[in-house]
């Protein structure tokens, strides 16, 4: 294939090859190095995380009475569009990214990811891409108010000119994420260490693997549908526009083909963590491995079919809607098939309850509860009850908050050891689980009952009957803004010292990345491990 | 400032109130009053039992296994791993009860969808932030918009009961009888949603949606619109009153007769003139209900979406093209075509004190028939 060239290496670079590397800010700039990377991805997603945490507590502030007291009802819009577009693209999406970056090739004994150049570009371009977003805004008119779906045309014909600066910073995290996931797709595929067969996999590979492929198929359509909506907007296409023969119920197709596999990226990888996490602290092999990987495709599978369930009100002929109606409902079943598998594994373990292994039951309990909600709204006739209500709103950050990011907080106390070589506080980490976890439910459980009692979501002002639950919905969201500072306070403890971690770190835990030392040096597997 | 001082004084209240306004919010999806709505209201409850026993079961497990299989209890590790047996039952038992629950879903979804038949026909037209209801086969139609004062909204007032539930209009339809309900937009996507009957369809712009309902029991039901519609969007509710066929055509008819006259008296307006006063106060009620959600009370607009009107060159050069533009709307724009939603009064009235407010002092007087002159393309 390719001839490789070696040239004679003076000693400054032979040196820097080793664990030299240069200092200050040029090392964070022109690293190649996946766990310089990694970490680079994890801070940004939780400085992101803040940001859009934020605007989320304005967003309650304003709810926590109905009238109109903090924010006119323009800039609330600004805040649950942005709000929702950094969580999504900003804090989950780069926190698994990273977490691929710095797992990955220490997990099926690679040296590095194979594209590092392609690595630190698809970093780098990140921070411009939110700056560019967030920027858009302090421009006369504000913002992209439009709310994260952006549907036209309230996003083409109705919208603010900062529409243009949106379209080109969703642009920018497109590009990131399908450089993001072919590099990932690409490690997987040729560096894994001799013996390291696809069936010997760590799930969190698995799900990585699955989900980069589901990356590479959806990105471009996002990428289309946004310059569907600049070239609409600003040079005169019809695409979204009937007036023209364009149809406004388009953008929510191709939207949604390209939306719900999404969710299913802000997913997978959350099982391949869990599914890493139980094992290790029930000290007890995953039960079924195989039916893991399968369950893990079938998912990626159907959810290329099933995106009209978010258009049920569209008024889609009802043929299509029975088609969409059962092909959401039997994802519930490589989704159960999953919960059950991480139940049958803790069954006769012998558990400990570290804080990792604390998220990560956290998490099957609410993703659970999430997947039920999701379920119900699967029932196409009651779904035009819940849809764009609270009960929507309940259901996703579920999936999303105790779902994904509970598994990213899980995953960050099961590999901080690792990273930093110092174990975490574990008594601070306590705290920090249980504040999220009351506080997490008193803000979210209370969204369900508010949405079947009636209130439309990305509303700022309500009718009175909804004035209690919404005030106790924003202490909720208040004290779970408040819990996340101890994380912080945990991670910063934890990275400027500690007890020493072991290599092994946790007792039952099993894989490579547990065979490096910890801290895990810059470089690990510059020789491929023997894989028994 | 004005807010800590209102957020000071409601904390204690709200702390109060709780108590008060307890009982007032339902904690479930409401029966409604319809045969499709109780059919929804029971697949959402069998749906519900259906994952609270799957929760308690799976749960139940888990806690047990949390409490009994500790390290801490000095229990050993299992080694028992994969069995395809397992792996299929567990894959099997959903599948069954998922079709359980799929064929009466598909029973009521296809009911859902007939819309054959109807006895009376409402053409429902979204547009920001307000619904419009034409009765098909008749003269009747007319908008509804939000009732309740901004004063509430901005809390200088205190709510009243049915804060941003209220119209000026109420959409009135016949008990008894099948009502077909064609959804379009003239504006973005909005969607027309009145918990009661269980129905919720989007508005579409440039395409027409149907949905059908018979309610049997004479009342007042309030919706609102659910789906993002732009800055108003909470602010644009619903009221369908469902009268007793008898009450519901003494309704229709004197709504018919009133609309021949209001024709009749517009014609004799033209001939007159309104005095300056007369057109400034009138003008400003209309103004504060269908020109200040974008323009703002004060004229400003929102520089960047909604331009000011304060200082405008368009009003202050050209009054026939102020004139155009309230009547014919901005296409590309949320500027609307208020010659269909006003009278040619109320147009007259707002146009005149559009030109004269905040420092727009052009003096001028519009007259009834200035507007109807550019309405029928004559200009000045």
């Amino acid at each position: 294939m390719s001839v490789v060239i070696t040239e004679p290496h003076d000693h400054e670079e032979q040196h820097e090859h080793h664990d030299h590397k240069p200092g200050g800010i040029k090392r964070w700039l022109y690293t190649t190095n996946h766990k310089d990377i990694g970490t680079m991805y994890l801070i940004f997603a939780l400085i992101m995380f803040f940001i859009g945490g934020t605007m989320a507590m304005i967003i309650r502030l304003e709810l926590f009475q109905p009238g109109m007291q903090f924010v006119e009802p323009h800039f609330f819009n600004q805040m649950t569009t942005v709000h929702g577009l950094i969580m999504v693209f900003g804090a989950v999406m780069p926190a698994f990214t990273g977490l691929a970056n710095w797992m990955i090739p220490m997990m099926i004994g690679a040296p590095d990811m194979a594209l590092p150049r392609m690595n630190n570009w698809s970093f780098w371009i990140l921070p411009f891409a939110f700056l560019i977003l967030l920027l858009s805004l302090f421009m006369p008119g504000g913002g992209p108010s439009f709310g994260w779906t952006f549907y036209a045309p309230l996003s083409t014909t109705y919208s603010g000119d900062s529409t243009a600066l949106f379209v080109f910073s969703v642009h920018i995290m497109g590009i990131s994420s399908i450089m993001g996931a072919i590099n990932v797709i690409v490690t997987i595929w040729n560096m894994r260490a001799p013996g390291m067969t696809w069936m010997k996999m760590p799930l969190f590979v698995w799900t990585w693997f699955i989900t980069a492929f589901l990356l590479i198929m959806v990105m471009p359509v996002l990428a289309g549908v946004v310059t569907m909506v600049l070239t609409d907007k600003y040079f005169g296409t019809s695409f979204f526009d009937a007036a023209g023969g364009g149809d406004p119920v388009l953008f929510q197709h191709i939207f949604w083909f390209f939306g719900h596999p999404e969710v299913y990226i802000m997913i997978l990888p959350a099982f391949g963590i869990v599914s890493a996490i139980i094992p290790t602290f029930a000290r007890k092999k995953l039960f079924g491995y195989a039916s893991m990987v399968y369950a893990t495709a079938s998912i990626a599978i159907l959810s290329f079919l099933v995106w009209a369930h978010h258009m049920f009100t569209t008024g889609m002929p009802v043929f299509a809607t029975l088609f969409f109606m059962y092909a959401t409902m039997l994802i519930a079943v490589p989704t159960g098939v999953k919960v059950f598998n991480w139940v049958a594994t803790m069954w006769r373990g012998a558990m400990t309850f570290e804080v990792p292994m604390m998220f990560a039951l956290a998490f099957i309990v609410l993703f659970t509860i999430g997947g039920f909600s999701g379920l119900m709204l699967a029932i196409t006739p009651a779904d035009f009850q819940y849809h764009d209500t609270y009960f929507v709103v309940a259901h996703f950050h579920y999936v999303l908050v105790t779902g994904a990011i509970f598994s990213i907080v899980a995953a960050v106390y099961y590999w901080l050891p690792k990273w930093t070589g110092n174990m975490y506080d574990e008594s601070l980490g306590r705290w920090h689980f249980w504040c999220s976890l009351i506080s997490v439910n008193l803000l979210f459980f209370p969204m369900h009952f508010v949405g079947l009692a009636g209130m439309p979501r990305r509303i700022p002002d309500y009718a009175l009957q909804f004035a209690d639950f919404n005030a106790f919905i924003s202490i909720g969201g208040f004290l779970f803004g408040l819990s996340q500072l101890i994380f912080v306070w945990v991670l910063i403890k934890c990275a400027r010292g500690g007890v020493k971690a072991t290599d092994q770190v946790w007792e039952g835990a099993e894989g490579l990345e547990w065979e490096v030392p910890s801290p895990a040096p810059y470089h690990t597997f510059e020789t491929p491990p023997v894989i028994k | 400032m004005a807010k800590t001082s209102s957020i000071r004084w409601t904390l204690p209240t709200l702390l109060l109130a709780a108590s008060a306004n307890a009982a007032a919010m339902p904690l479930n999806m409401t029966r409604g009053v319809t045969e499709i709505s109780q059919e929804v209201y029971s697949l959402h409850m069998l749906i519900f039992w259906i994952c609270c026993v799957i929760g308690a079961v799976v749960f139940g497990i888990m806690f047990v296994s949390i409490l009994l299989h500790r390290k801490a209890r000095g229990v050993q590790p299992a080694q028992f791993h994969e069995s395809t047996k397992i792996e299929i039952l567990w894959t099997a038992i959903p599948v069954v009860i998922l079709i359980g629950m799929a064929i009466p879903a598909s029973k009521t979804l296809i009911a859902m969808d007939d819309t054959s038949a109807a006895d009376v026909t409402v053409q429902i037209t979204g547009s920001q932030w307000k619904w419009h209801y034409k009765y098909l086969g008749s003269d009747l139609e007319y908008f509804s918009v939000l009732a309740t004062p901004r004063e509430q909204i901005t809390n200088r007032f205190a709510k009243g009961e049915n804060y941003l539930l209220e119209v000026d209009r109420p959409l009135i339809i016949p008990t008894g009888k099948k009502i077909r309900f064609l959804m379009t937009s003239d504006d973005v996507i909005h969607s027309w949603w009145v918990p009661a009957f269980a129905i919720k369809k989007d508005a579409n712009p440039g395409f027409i949606n149907e949905a059908w309902t018979r309610v049997e029991e004479p009342g007042v039901y309030r919706g609102q619109c659910a789906e993002l519609c732009g800055k108003d969007h909470a602010y644009m509710p619903i009221v369908v009153i469902a009268k007793s066929p008898d009450d519901y055509a003494a309704w229709k008819s004197g709504e018919e007769t009133r609309i021949a006259q209001e024709k009749a008296a517009e014609q004799e307006l033209l001939a007159m003139n309104m005095d300056m006063s007369e057109l400034m106060a009138n003008g400003e009620r209309t103004y504060i209900a269908y020109c200040a959600a974008c323009h703002q009370p004060n004229g400003a607009g929102l520089p960047g979406i909604f331009p000011s009107l304060a200082g405008s060159e368009l009003i202050l050069a050209d009054k026939t093209a102020h004139i155009d533009i309230v009547l014919n709307g901005k296409a590309g724009t949320a500027m609307q075509a208020f010659g269909r939603q006003l009278s040619l009064k109320e147009l007259a009235s707002v146009l005149t004190y559009t030109r004269n407010a905040w420092g727009n002092d052009t003096g001028d007087a519009v007259q009834a028939a200035d507007v109807y002159k550019v309405q029928q393309g004559e200009g000045e």
